[in-house]
């Protein structure tokens, strides 16, 4: 049986399955109850400044894109941080913690980019028994306005410097929560590296309007008659979260620095996606929203189960495995070179491959054979797109095989060849380095 | 109702008021809302789809399907009605699971279709609940008469086509409301609420149609007077009689045509009034004969069996309505053949002899059982009774479908179609489709 077990910045919990702060984890009951389901750890709701608290729309608060069914596929929110005094929520998380000593406990905070604000907050959260801090620098919407949350991250150079602050006045391990909303991530996980950052979580929301009301021509969710851009994610963010998170972890600058994944996890496999590319723990909140927090037993199951087919033992044993695999596209081989192939006994002749490729492809895939409705790729037209196999609603019934070194592809006539040759060295690339035959 | 039933244990009010209602109401009944947008999130939108080529109307269902699953059941209702201007009785009566259902490639996959027939219904009936304005216009008048003889399936989808295109049309209809077997002959359970009626009036709305009641061919005018007075005619008569059966005592009270029971059926209001034996016999394999076993029993008959003279797989009932059935408590009898009617003043039950079939020819094997009876429902086939003149006729059956537009003048200009054509399978759908197709090629000839 594999060991879940997660020592993260030295911040150890019983699985990697953390709550994201957000509403799963605004108040003792939320939290005692996720623990109870069994979830590794939990970031508190965030908590902003003392005095009077911030005050949420009495209206809705979220929007959704679904697929079929009615599955929710993305979430958008308005929501601010807690709007809970902070008194409340500090007496809550010190007696939490004192009940759950075995479970990560971390402290999000959001206060005023100002130094005394950060001095003021940092022992009080120590006072708890807390085991760490995550700086909220994502939130897109509302507390951006105000000079916090994704103001502060959109910054390198502020998140360096609240990062040392925290460094500084603070003994907890930092967690740099970073926000999608900026064009290369890599400057903001930086920053949060140069500041002396423990480790960085990623990502918070999604900048995003979900939707248009076509009766009243508002935008969703309409707080009477208006609407303003909220906060995205769900299943539908998870490959922008990935993709932020391989960038960080295969950049110079910061390779090796710990990575908490968050963004659209919703199963054991996703969660065991964000490892792969060198998480060590992931953190859920829509999921949790969607489904309550049960769905944590068919995480850990599920990690577990898939750790003892490959034979890890630990979360260490594969994690980061994923990351030299990841590439820029140039270095891609180009002699590499595929043909979709369909499972004839699997086939149930929807007809879709045909179309997709027909209409919008390359004309490789047959609808009539002899008069009879067959589908079959024709590989002398076949590209190795993979779009056949994503449109078809049968797993497994199109796949892409590769060809054999020595094979001739009746595509282009020319042989498969068994050396790796990039678009460096390819003699259509203007700055190719050294010509490929 | 006729007294020749109120005989053996024959008779009315079996069950209590609410087991009628219960028992007359929809078979399925309407998707809801959020039914059918479950249900259409389960079609694959597929190219060239199988289940569009099963219909015999052609229907674009993957497209309808579309259409109700972006929230937008209206235009859903008009990509229907455009190929099939009874789409909303074909929700009800197709036999979906010989049809596009079957051959749906979820079928193939889970054996679960997508359920096309209530997504169908789901559409056309929120499109007709809503009273919007009728989804086609009519042409500008061509000034063209065309006469319909027949108000089922086949005409009005003729009729309609027609109008569409702007020509003046005369539906003359034997019987004294409209809409055929659709009125007269489809299960309760299948068209509730008057539906029919309502439909037809709808369809109505086109403009350009007028129906006369009370006309029927060989008695009131005859084709030669049409051909005179009109530039097209098209016949959809249908088959208007029943074969008897002819064997000793058929002449028993309590020996009826099932087409005759149902038609009564339909035209009763009150289904506690109408008589029912206490054991019912129906003697056949069809449609007809499923729905009056079916409505038999509904209707309180404490046994009732069905008795096909050949075997479940040739029996032109679908699996899916034999098993129908025999789910409500009907007794399905197979491979037997009537040989006589037992009783002194009425039917008190009914001999059979067991048959087998050599090359296809049916013989009775000798052995012979016999069925307690009070009540004999007859459904084994029908026929083209009506005097069509020199129309030329492929047998007694029924009309020759294509010879009657090639046939020297003045019968060129007749068409046929819908039950009353030779071939083919007697639906609902298949005669809309029949008109439909019949009056393109009207509208092609009288436009070149
Ligand atoms: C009991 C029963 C149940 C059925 N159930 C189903 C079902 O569930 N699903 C399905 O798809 N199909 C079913 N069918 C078959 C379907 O009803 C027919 O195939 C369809 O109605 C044929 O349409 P039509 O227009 O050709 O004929 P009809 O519907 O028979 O219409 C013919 C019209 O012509 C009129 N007419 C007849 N003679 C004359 C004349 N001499 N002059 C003027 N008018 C005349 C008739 O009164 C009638 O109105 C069933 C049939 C029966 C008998
Ligand atoms: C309603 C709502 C409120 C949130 N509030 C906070 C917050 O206060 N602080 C924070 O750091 N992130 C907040 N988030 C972001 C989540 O913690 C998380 O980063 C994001 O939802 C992506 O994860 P997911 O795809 O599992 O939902 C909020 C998200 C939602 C849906
Ligand atoms: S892989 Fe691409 S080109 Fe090849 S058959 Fe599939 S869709 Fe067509
Ligand atoms: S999409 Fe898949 S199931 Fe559909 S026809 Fe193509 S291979 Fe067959
Ligand atoms: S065959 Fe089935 S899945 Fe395909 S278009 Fe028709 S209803 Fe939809």
């Amino acid at each position: 049986m594999a060991d879940l077990s997660t020592n993260f910045i030295g911040i150890k919990s019983p699985n990697p399955f953390w709550l994201a702060s957000a509403p799963p984890t605004d108040k003792a009951y939320n939290v005692e109850r996720a623990y109870e389901a069994g979830w590794g750890g939990v970031v508190w709701k965030t908590l902003g400044e003392a005095g009077p608290p911030v005050v949420n729309v009495n209206g809705p608060r979220y929007g959704a894109i679904w697929g079929p069914d009615r599955r929710l596929l993305g979430l958008n929110n308005i929501e601010l941080i807690t709007d809970r005094d902070l008194e409340t929520n500090l007496r809550e998380m010190t007696e939490v913690k004192k009940r759950w000593p075995d479970r990560a406990l971390i402290a999000s905070i959001m206060v005023p980019c100002e130094e005394k604000s950060w001095r003021d907050i940092l022992p009080r959260i120590e006072d708890t028994g807390a085991d760490g801090i995550e700086l909220n620098f994502g939130c897109p919407h509302g507390m951006s306005e105000r000079g916090m949350g994704a103001a502060v991250g959109q910054v390198p150079e502020y998140i360096q410097m609240v990062t040392e602050w925290c460094k500084q006045y603070g003994k907890l391990p930092v967690i740099v929560k970073l926000t999608p909303n900026i064009t290369d991530i890599r400057y903001p996980a930086r920053a949060a590296n140069k500041g002396g950052a423990d480790a960085v979580s990623l990502i918070n929301t999604i900048s995003s309007i979900v939707s248009v009301d076509l009766d009243s021509f508002s935008p969703n969710p309409s707080i009477d008659g208006r609407g303003s851009h909220g906060g995205y994610c769900g299943p539908a963010v998870k490959p922008i979260a990935l993709n932020m998170v391989a960038e960080i972890a295969r950049d110079a600058e910061t390779r090796g620095l710990p990575i908490s994944g968050i963004g659209g996890v919703n199963t054991w496999r996703d969660a065991a996606e964000f490892i792969a590319l060198g998480c060590g723990t992931v953190q859920v909140c829509t999921a949790a929203m969607t489904y309550g927090f049960k769905i944590v037993q068919e995480m850990i199951e599920g990690l577990s189960n898939y750790m003892d087919e490959k034979g890890f033992e630990t979360i260490e044993d594969f994690r980061g495995m994923a990351v030299p695999n990841v590439t820029d596209w140039q270095y891609l081989n180009l002699n590499y070179i595929t043909k979709a192939k369909i499972d004839q006994d699997l086939c149930i002749k929807c007809g879709r491959c045909h179309i997709a490729c027909e209409d919008t492809s390359h004309q490789a895939i047959t609808s009539l054979v002899d008069g009879v409705r067959h589908f079959e790729v024709m590989d002398d037209e076949c590209v190795g797109c993979n779009l056949c196999v994503n449109v078809c609603p049968v797993e497994n019934c199109i796949s892409m095989v590769p060809m054999a070194t020595g094979e001739t592809d009746p595509r282009t006539g020319k042989t498969v060849q068994s050396d790796y040759a990039n678009w460096t060295m390819h003699p259509n690339n203007p700055m190719a380095t050294e010509a490929a035959e | 109702m006729t007294s020749t039933l109120e005989s053996g244990d024959v008779r009315a009010g079996r069950l209590s008021s609410a087991e009628y209602a219960e028992n007359f109401s929809d078979l399925h009944p309407p998707l809801d809302r959020h039914e059918a947008l479950v249900e259409a999130d389960r079609c694959y939108f597929c190219y060239d789809a199988p289940c569009m080529n099963a219909c015999p109307t052609s229907i674009d269902i993957p497209l309808f399907i579309r259409q109700i699953q972006a929230g937008n059941p209206v235009g859903a209702a008009k990509t229907i009605f455009d190929q099939n201007i009874l789409g909303g009785m074909c929700a009800r009566v197709c036999p979906t699971e010989t049809l596009c259902e079957e051959v749906c490639v979820r079928e193939v996959a889970e054996g679960k279709p997508v359920k096309i027939g209530e997504l169908q219904r789901h559409a056309t009936d929120t499109y007709m609940a809503r009273n919007l304005p009728h989804p086609f216009t009519r042409a500008a008048s061509t000034g063209r008469k065309i006469a319909v003889v027949g108000a089922g399936p086949a005409g009005l989808s003729c009729a309609h086509r027609l109008a569409r295109y702007g020509h003046d049309v005369v539906i003359l209809e034997a019987r004294e409301k409209p809409g055929g077997l659709n009125e007269y002959g489809i299960a309760s359970y299948k068209s509730t609420n008057d539906f029919a009626q309502r439909e037809v009036e709808w369809l109505m709305q086109i403009g350009g149609i007028e129906i006369r009641l009370g006309q029927k061919l060989g008695d009131d005018f005859e084709i030669e007077d049409l051909v005179k007075d009109y530039d097209a005619v098209f016949v959809g008569i249908g088959l208007p009689s029943a074969y008897a059966l002819d064997i000793p005592g058929s002449d028993l009270p309590g020996v009826e045509s099932a087409i005759d029971f149902i038609s009564r059926l339909r035209q009763t209001e009150d289904k506690s009034t109408l008589p029912v034996g206490q054991d019912v016999v129906v003697v056949g394999g069809g449609m007809t004969a499923v729905d009056a076993a079916m409505q038999s029993k509904l209707l309180g008959a404490r046994t009732v069996s069905l008795v096909y003279r050949r075997g479940r797989e040739q029996m032109p009932a679908s699996r899916y309505e034999q098993d129908l059935a025999a789910a409500n408590g009907i007794h399905l009898i197979f491979n037997a053949m009537p040989s006589r009617i037992n009783g002194a003043n009425a039917v008190e039950s009914m001999t059979f002899d067991y048959t087998t079939s050599e090359g296809g020819k049916l013989r009775a094997t000798g052995e012979t059982f016999e069925v307690p009876a009070d009540q004999i429902l007859v459904a084994i086939g029908q026929w083209m009774d009506a005097d069509t003149g020199n129309l030329q006729a492929s047998g007694s059956k029924t009309l020759e479908r294509s010879a009657a537009n090639k046939s020297p003048a003045p019968y060129n200009k007749v068409w046929v179609g819908g039950d009353c054509a030779y071939g083919g399978e007697d639906l609902t759908v298949t005669a809309v489709e029949d008109g439909k197709i019949a009056a393109e090629s009207i509208h092609a000839s009288l436009a070149g």
